[in-house]
């Protein structure tokens, strides 16, 4: 997977930097801010314990550590595109995104209330299992697959990630394009719509 | 003494290093009593992560009204696009997390008792109390103006009856009419506020008063977001054309061109060192310093609350903490996010204090975003640490939405911005 590659030679380069003289600052700062202190400052925008309340910034809370450190290193090299994300992921040291994640993946994944249309998310399940299932396990709940959690995750957020993806502006693997180019061949642009009210439907 | 992580340091290789230093530290299984005095963002979020870091701290909420109306998004009120109700929160939330909600008026502060007394005749003893008051106005500044004209010149400065007023105005006025903002001199809450309240006024006008006009009389030189607030007024409202809905007219450096001297509430006319506007409707901001008890309790220094930056315990009285806007945070804003992150490194340090350890290092960060139009939104994101020898709160990094960000971005942040409200709301009250 191209971007497990990229991610690791990411972490050997930035392993270097990652201690207190990891930010260009007059003074020397105070490092070592533990896991719930470093943590908390994401609750604001993403909920207390990472379960956002919406209706787009996506929750935090019970990602897979694997999944989170992959996703704040994209955020922080700017491979990921973000609104907000790569200038607050700058903020922080390899080491710490390890300590974050370790922190959300003991958190649940709270799932969001989301309202769906009952027939689009029937067919949304049918195309999750064919297209999705094999790495987003267990209809999309799982985080010990390392894959991000789709199942009552926020639906805005997941739409525009896969734009994102679809446009090439955060790294896709080799396995996803060729699922998801399978899937919109055979069944149109209206399958990501029916697979986004499947997982909105779950709870 | 005021106890700094380097006196702690110092002094906890002693056995008596508890005595040595004259801090109350509290032994485990003693008492552990906080009064958070102010139930804003910054207090809430205080007294929520203190029972969150340690479920046996006793935490005492004294506010004095029922609810809480935020600032932020408030001036989607003004815009329509937003109702009254959806900026307001009650403290029903607080209670599951064992925090006891008092509706009272602290009315002062006895820092060497350790009391918080009210104006309805209660005291409340502490070991440690956290002081989150707000802002106040400095009415003087402003001739011709103070609370009672505020009544009919709004400052809609703390969110509520003022923004509803406002509002109202808005709506009541004449297509063709004036609004008429005047901001405050620096520092003062949310830094972007007035513009993104020109920006959703002009949203309203544009789709209902398409002749109207919105001027800010502005006492400085520049403001919050300035370039990418001009350029979604340029994109959206015509702005620097003969057709600007809105018009910015700031004050050099050294000058007085347009620092608010007074206004005639009659005639709802503002009156600078070199201009005067007659409005239709005038919205005055005026100058800001900490909320009351800050100074009833002599926790102030000028017109702010000096406090340590690692544990936010005030400089001038010890067991007493200061947070969000009154507070002197060097490095960071006076916004709404700021006081959620400062509380949150405020409450980890008492509950490290109160159970005899040393307060960890703490992590600050800040988030705000602003709306100028449907699907245009904008904001501004800092990750702080706090210098080793506690001398400020220094941002490592973050920064403005790009200004060539695509329409598809400047979307997405609307609804972050909106997710960013149900959070940190969640966050602070529930």
């Amino acid at each position: 997977m191209a971007y497990t590659t990229i991610k690791k030679a990411l972490i050997g380069a930035l392993a270097l930097s990652a201690s207190s003289l990891a930010f260009a600052a007059d003074k020397p700062l105070m490092m070592g801010a533990s896991a719930k202190m470093l943590s908390d400052t994401c609750a604001g925008c993403h909920g207390t314990n990472g379960a956002s309340a919406g209706p787009a910034i996506p929750s935090i809370g019970g990602l897979s550590t694997e999944y989170f450190v992959e996703v704040m290193q994209g955020y922080k090299s700017g491979e990921v595109i973000s609104t907000i994300m790569g200038r607050i992921a700058k903020g922080y040291t390899d080491e710490e995104f390890t300590v974050m994640a370790g922190f959300y993946a003991k958190k649940g994944f709270v799932a969001a209330n989301q309202k769906f249309d009952a027939a689009k998310a029937k067919k949304g399940a049918k195309l999750h299992d064919k297209y999705c299932e094999k790495c987003h396990a267990d209809g999309g709940t799982a985080a010990d697959d390392d894959s991000g959690i789709l199942a009552g995750q926020l639906v805005p957020y997941l739409k525009w990630t896969l734009a994102d993806y679809r446009a090439g502006d955060r790294p896709i693997s080799k396995k996803m394009k060729k699922k998801l180019n399978k899937m919109l061949k055979a069944k149109g642009d209206g399958s990501i719509d029916d697979l986004m009210h499947f997982y909105a439907s779950q709870k | 003494m005021k106890i700094t992580r380097r006196g702690f340091v110092k002094g906890a290789g002693a056995a008596t290093a508890v005595g040595m230093i004259g801090t109350p530290f509290i032994a485990l299984g003693a008492s552990k009593k906080v009064v958070v005095v102010g139930g804003g963002t910054g207090g809430a979020t205080a007294a929520k992560y203190l029972k969150l870091a340690d479920p046996t701290i006793d935490v005492t909420l004294i506010e004095a009204n029922k609810h809480y109306y935020t600032c932020y998004l408030s001036n989607e009120v003004l815009s329509g696009d937003r109702t009254i109700d959806s900026i307001k929160f009650g403290y029903s939330g607080m209670g599951k997390h064992g925090v006891k909600i008092v509706h009272d008026i602290v009315t002062g502060i006895d820092a060497g008792k350790r009391v918080v007394k009210t104006k309805g005749g209660k005291s409340f003893n502490y070991d440690r109390c956290v002081v989150a008051p707000g802002v106040d106005f400095k009415w003087d500044t402003v001739e011709g103006y103070d609370a009672n004209v505020a009544e009919t010149i709004t400052h809609a400065w703390k969110a509520g009856s003022q923004t509803v007023t406002l509002r109202k105005q808005l709506l009541a006025m004449k297509d063709g009419g004036t609004v008429c903002i005047c901001p405050p001199t620096n520092p003062f809450r949310c830094p972007p506020g007035p513009y993104e309240r020109a920006s959703q006024i002009a949203h309203y006008f544009k789709q209902h008063k398409p002749k109207s006009k919105i001027i800010i009389l502005d006492p400085k030189p520049k403001f919050s977001k300035m370039g990418l607030f001009t350029q979604g007024w340029k994109d959206l409202y015509g702005y620097g054309t003969d057709n600007s809905m809105i018009e910015w007219h700031g004050t050099p450096k050294g000058s007085d061109d347009n620092v608010l001297t007074g206004i005639d509430a009659k005639t709802r006319t503002a009156t600078t060192g070199f201009n005067e506007v007659q409005a239709d409707v005038l919205n005055v901001i005026p100058a800001q310093k900490a909320g009351k008890i800050a100074f009833a309790a002599g926790l102030t220094k000028g017109d702010w609350c000096p406090i340590d930056l690692h544990t936010f315990e005030s400089t001038i009285h010890k067991n007493i903490h200061v947070i969000g806007d009154a507070a002197i945070a060097k490095g960071m804003p006076k916004s709404g996010y700021a006081a959620n992150s400062e509380a949150k490194v405020c409450a980890a340090s008492i509950a490290a204090l109160l159970n005899g350890h040393e307060p960890g290092t703490p992590a600050y960060v800040n988030t705000c975003y602003s709306i100028i139009g449907p699907g245009y939104g904008i904001s501004v994101a800092a990750v702080y640490r706090l210098a080793k020898d506690g001398s400020k709160i220094t941002k490592v990094s973050g920064g403005l939405t790009p200004k060539d960000a695509s329409p598809e971005m400047r979307a997405r942040e609307v609804q972050y911005a909106y997710s960013w409200f149900d959070n940190i709301t969640n966050d602070a009250f529930n």
